[in-house]
């Protein structure tokens, strides 16, 4: 089917490969961009539960929840004025929320959401992730320092120190999975997982403290609660954010929940065997591997980030360099050198790159 | 030592976040206390204190006798009365206006009043939309009162053995 859709396009010569590119691209971003605003109606309603609160309900009810909500908000935003402080940098101001976004979206393309189903199935895949994730904190330094604004500035000085600060430890994560699987390639890492025993053979159980350290990294990567310092809304207003209204800050909105849906994805990928079953292969319609597991894992990450945010309050923003530095650093660091002993001595095999 | 390592050894398992998160989750599956307002509604006291009205008696004869001591008791000013002889040679009231606006709903007029004519009824949902219409004058105060007479009875017999 998509091979034949494929062949039809490209039979057009260059305009048909053109073509054919922005349909694979919209065919990841139509669905990261309608994740996002369903995100978005998850969270309200999630953290509402969790404050004994109902969260929107009214617009378009469907059992209980006004679903037509975020789409309200969204039209909103995109309806709204996009005021440039006069003494903000021109250029810069307006270019800020495309490098946040960008790389937020880019990042998608070696996402393996099923056996064989990735955009670019490239070998590098792990490495290519961890740059454009890297690069989304472009967008916000440049966001925070052409805004021309004390908070934003702040905000945005926050925001790049905790996160390469974590970015080092998120790194270090990484490699522990690299040790174990023996390959930069995501559906490689995820085929790695594969046994009898099901979930038991993900890396969750060997990787466990680089599983929990990634996770948390990634919450701090994301800028979320309780490692939200860079909009710390109770010290410096919205942090680099506050001088961006309407289309432009939802567009950093948008780059926010595709970061956090994206953390939540490849923690699904790396450490819980993507589309693999948690059951044995043995279990009968369990025991199938499919994207399905893949969406439902993603769901549980997803909601376990609402989780954090409704439950801990923000951290002091020492605490969040000492947790970095001091705790996760070295602790990778040390769990590195376990799963190259475990591989060492064979408790994990390497898939033959 | 020990203590320093057992104290390590805590806070690396996140005993406590996970404490925290449970008490969020046991929220998160409570029912909620929400009143979904306009559907639902919380019981209301029959001695409860909203909109005003003037009573008649069952003849429809107005009680109002103009005597003023809610206007007198009225803590707020809210309450202006003006009163004349009828052609019956009664005293009764030509004029009363009360300022919703001034009103603090103390529910005085009420205990003062000698022949149980200006009461408070619980109607708490009232709204105006032109500057001007939170003065009620006697008209429309009758009105009120004719309208819920039945329900006003019933809401001061209920409270009656306690007066």
């Amino acid at each position: 089917m998509i091979d034949m859709l494929r062949e039809f396009f490209l039979g057009f010569g260059p305009i048909g490969l053109l073509i054919w590119t922005v349909i694979k691209v919209l065919a990841i971003v139509m669905p990261v961009i309608l994740g996002v605003a369903f995100y978005v109606l998850y969270e309200r309603k999630v953290i509402g539960w969790m404050h004994s609160r109902h969260g929107p309900q009214y617009l378009g009810r469907v059992f209980g929840v006004g679903w037509i909500q975020t789409f309200a908000d969204v039209l909103k935003l995109l309806l709204k004025e996009i005021v440039r402080p006069s003494r903000a940098h021109g250029f810069l101001f307006y270019l800020a929320p495309l490098l946040a976004m960008a790389p937020a979206l880019a990042a998608w393309a070696v996402v393996p959401f099923d056996d064989g189903l990735v955009l670019a199935d490239i070998n590098a895949g792990l490495l290519y992730v961890l740059v454009m994730t890297s690069m989304g904190v472009y967008g916000i330094i440049i966001a925070g320092w052409a805004s021309n604004s004390k908070y934003a500035f702040l905000g945005a000085m926050r925001s790049a120190a905790q996160v390469i600060s974590y970015e080092i430890a998120m790194g270090f994560a990484l490699v522990g999975v690299l040790v174990a699987a023996g390959s930069l390639n995501l559906s490689t890492i995820v085929l790695g997982q594969q046994g009898p025993a099901g979930l038991l053979n993900w890396y969750w159980l060997p990787l466990l403290p680089l599983f929990v350290i990634f996770f948390i990294s990634g919450v701090a990567e994301t800028n979320r609660a309780p490692f939200d310092v860079a909009e710390g809304e109770s010290e410096i207003v919205a942090g680099f954010h506050v001088e961006y209204s309407g289309a432009a800050f939802a567009i950093f909105f948008l780059a926010e929940y595709a970061n956090m849906i994206l953390v939540c994805f490849l923690t699904a990928i790396l450490f819980t065997g993507g589309w693999l079953s948690p059951f044995p292969e043995a279990v009968p319609v369990l025991g199938v591997d499919g994207w399905w597991w893949l969406l439902l894992k993603v769901l549980f990450y997803m909601f376990v980030f609402l989780w954090f945010r409704a439950t801990f309050p923000r951290y002091r923003y020492d605490q969040i360099m000492r947790l970095g530095w001091k705790i996760f650093i070295p602790i990778t660091i040390v769990w590195i050198l376990v799963a190259a002993m475990m591989v060492h001595f064979g408790l994990l095999t390497q898939m033959d790159a | 030592m020990s203590n320093r390592l057992s104290h390590y050894f805590k806070s690396l398992m996140l005993g406590e976040l996970l404490q925290g998160m449970a008490v969020t989750m046991r929220y998160f599956v409570k029912a909620k206390y929400t009143m979904q307002y306009p559907e639902e509604k919380i019981p209301k006291s029959n001695r409860f204190r909203g909109l005003h009205a003037l009573r008649r008696y069952a003849n429809g004869e107005e009680r109002c006798i103009a005597c003023k001591l809610c206007e007198a008791v009225c803590p707020a000013l809210a309450i202006t009365i003006d009163s004349d002889m009828r052609e019956d040679g009664s005293r009764r009231t030509t004029r009363y206006d009360i300022d919703l606006f001034k009103c603090i709903y103390c529910g005085f007029c009420e205990e003062s009043c000698p022949v149980d004519s200006i009461v408070e009824t619980d109607i708490h949902e009232y709204h105006f939309e032109n500057r001007g219409e939170h003065i009620v004058n006697k008209q429309q105060l009758l009105a009120i009162g004719d309208r819920y007479e039945e329900h006003i009875a019933a809401a001061r017999a209920l409270d009656a053995p306690y007066r």
